[in-house]
């Protein structure tokens, strides 16, 4: 019989076959560490006299705790100030690449990997960080893993991990224009819940995954987790390969050409058979938002808050009218007439070239409504340096908006970019939860477009809400 | 790792789905560099809420956690696993795991158990009755107790013996060095290093 895309990755890298329930000793070709996960993983090695193994399968990067301004003064928190100089120093010792604040390889691990070209089809991935699923887009075996994990990693360069179910995500037909993947996974989300990916590797397939840049197959992979799938998957194809041609660390040469060889091995074969599939039309879909306070609370962006009471189970019901206290959102409001404070386009979700010139295409010549206030925070230094390079930061800077310097900011505000109490946010980031973004601030999960267009309006909208750009305007 | 054997403590009922970990434990306590020392930043702003059940006697001094479907959702903090052993608990009932969540308990020597949510209504039920009342979880006949309910629960066996024996992870994968010297030994020479810096 044949495998999936995601057995194939996983055999090529059992060190040690699991005997009698045991898991397989999987092989770990890329550990990307920041400084939140990794302080008491380098100490359990110190404690335990242990050497990291692969220094060079490892690298480093400042992003959750960095600040977006003022990044030539030494941070302002000292609690920050420490969990950065700790992994400075960490990472001296153990002799471990580290792209730190200042330097234009910093940015969200999740951005720095692919645009590296560290990021390939095949590998196995991990990271203490959730949303390491990211790489998947390229074809590779991407997982968040635990601070012990971590340590584990750092020791052997190994994971014990028990084989996953695989979980097909078709989605088939033509995106309308204003939706994009963002929408997508949040549709997946809604559909099949927030533990509905529990135990699975996603793979995502159909004529319009195949449509999509690289920059939109990792929006998609990133939010696998928030499906409660540990990874999800897209096969390599050419847009694959041009993405990744040229990069620093990419093949080069005759080893190019082995490796395209390879990869395009990296397909579920016809005759594979998935544990579970999920099917989605693509030519359906609209913007979607989230209402709740968990990705899985989602609707359309042209629907209405729903009733709680409509929902199936006890729990899910009980789920949804907290959610809705929390939000301070009565049932049946319309989306499009929630007022938002903040936009918050970021984070390792939607913080890439592409995400950033989407959402310049539609202030560009428009107007920000004197009452939200937007923060733009690019996802690493050099997707800053290329934003600036097109000029993208006088759009969002002439429009009324933040431009700020790379890191996770306000996606969970570990920085100062946080929301107030009862502040509410529509926000390209990936979670939802109470507190998420600041303590008491309420979230509403987007697309860059609807960010965009939510900041001109200052209420949720599409880009289809938006008037024409005046002709005088427009011409300039 | 500390062997797990058995547990009786008060259980406390949390009926909640979908408690993340950003609720276990807010990102601001994550800025910390050691791995204890979390107790306080457990539910922190739940507890700010007097009505919360961990600021009820006598919940305050539970051991084991009743909760809703898909508990440890979200984030893979391991803080969340620490927070919830600095307070005090030993064990954590659900009918459904985040993936990460289970995985950085099975490693901290915190019982994540998967008990059917019938079962889990009707601990609350007790829990909510008879306040105070202990529960025993039990690892060798994988069952728990509360009142006159035993029911079943499940876990991996790899875990399940890691937790018994109290196994570390990374020991026993040591044991396999040559399997892994082996296997680097044939990793095809197109796949990247991080060293030397390519700019």
């Amino acid at each position: 019989m044949g495998r999936t895309l995601a057995e194939k990755v996983w055999d090529a890298h059992v060190v040690r076959k699991g005997e009698d329930g045991q898991p397989d000793l999987l092989y770990i070709d890329l550990h990307l560490v920041h400084e939140v996960t990794s302080p008491q993983a380098f100490e359990g090695l110190r404690l335990a006299g242990r050497p990291l193994r692969r220094p060079d399968l490892t690298i480093a990067t400042e992003d959750h705790n960095t600040p977006t301004l003022d990044i030539d003064k030494p941070i302002a928190d000292p609690t920050s100030r420490t969990q950065i100089e700790t992994l400075r120093a960490n990472c001296k010792e153990f002799g471990v690449r580290l792209h730190s604040l200042g330097d234009k390889e910093q940015g969200i691990v999740h951005v720095v990997g692919p645009q590296l070209g560290l990021t390939q089809p095949g590998l196995t991935i991990v990271c203490g960080d959730s949303h390491t699923s990211t790489h998947g887009a390229f074809g590779a075996l991407a997982m968040g893993i635990g601070t012990s994990e971590v340590e584990h990693v750092m020791a052997t360069q190994t994971l014990p991990l028990k084989p996953f179910k695989t979980m097909a995500i078709t989605v088939e037909g033509t995106l309308k224009p204003g939706v994009s993947s963002k929408d997508i996974i949040l549709a997946v989300i809604a559909k099949i819940g927030t533990g509905g990916g529990q135990g699975y590797v996603l793979e995502y397939r159909g004529s319009a995954i195949r449509a999509l840049s690289m920059e939109a197959r990792m929006t998609i992979c990133n939010m696998s987790i928030e499906a409660g799938a540990r990874a999800g998957m897209v096969a390599p194809d050419e847009t694959t390969y041009e993405f990744m041609k040229g990069r620093p660390h990419a093949p080069q040469g005759a080893e190019w050409d082995t490796a395209v060889e390879y990869w395009n091995t990296l397909h579920t074969d016809e005759d594979a058979v998935f544990d579970a599939e999920v099917f989605l039309d693509a030519d359906e879909l609209e913007p979607f938002v989230t209402w709740g306070t968990n990705p899985g609370q989602g609707v359309s962006l042209s629907e209405a808050v729903p009733d709680p009471d409509s929902f199936g189970d006890e729990n899910s019901k009980s789920a949804a009218r907290r959610a809705l206290q929390y939000m301070d959102l009565a049932p049946g409001t319309a989306m499009k007439d929630i007022r938002v404070d903040t936009v918050f386009l970021g984070s390792c979700t939607n913080s890439r070239l592409e995400d950033l010139r989407a959402a310049a295409d539609i202030v560009r010549g428009r107007q920000k409504d004197p009452n939200v206030r937007m923060l733009v925070v690019p996802g690493s230094a050099r997707v800053r340096l290329e934003a600036e390079a097109e000029g993208l930061d006088r759009v969002f800077k002439e429009f009324g908006a933040e431009w700020r310097f790379a890191g996770c900011s306000m996606c969970l505000g570990m920085n100062p970019d946080q929301l107030a109490p009862g502040e509410r946010c529509a926000s390209t980031s990936n979670r939802n939860f109470e507190g998420r973004q600041g303590k008491g601030g309420r979230t509403h999960l987007v697309s860059p477009v609807v960010a965009a267009a939510t900041a001109i309006r200052g209420t949720l909208s599409s880009p289809s809400d938006l008037e024409p750009i005046p002709a005088a305007t427009s011409a300039a | 790792m500390e062997k797990f054997t058995s547990h009786t403590g008060i259980g406390v009922p949390l009926r909640q789905s979908n408690v993340d970990t950003d609720q276990i434990i807010p990102a601001v306590f994550l800025k910390r560099i050691t791995r204890t020392g979390f107790e306080d930043a457990l539910f922190a702003s739940w507890r700010k809420d007097e009505q919360f059940i961990l600021n009820q006697e006598p919940f305050n001094q539970g051991s084991v956690l009743v909760a809703g479907p898909d508990f440890g959702t979200g984030s893979s903090r391991e803080h969340a696993v620490w927070a919830l052993k600095d307070y005090g608990f030993r064990a954590v009932l659900s009918s459904r795991f985040a993936d990460i969540f289970r995985g950085n308990s099975g490693k901290q020597g915190l019982l994540a158990a998967v008990v059917a949510q019938d079962d889990v209504e009707l601990i609350w039920k007790e829990l909510e009755n008879h306040p105070g009342t202990q529960i025993t979880v039990d690892l060798e006949s994988k069952t728990v107790t509360c009142g006159n309910l035993v029911a079943p629960f499940e876990i991996d066996d790899y875990t399940r013996w890691r937790l018994l024996e109290g196994l570390d992870d990374i020991g026993l994968t040591l044991q396999r060095e040559a399997d892994i010297a082996a296997y680097e030994g044939q990793r095809p020479s197109f796949k990247p290093t991080t060293l030397p810096a390519r700019g």
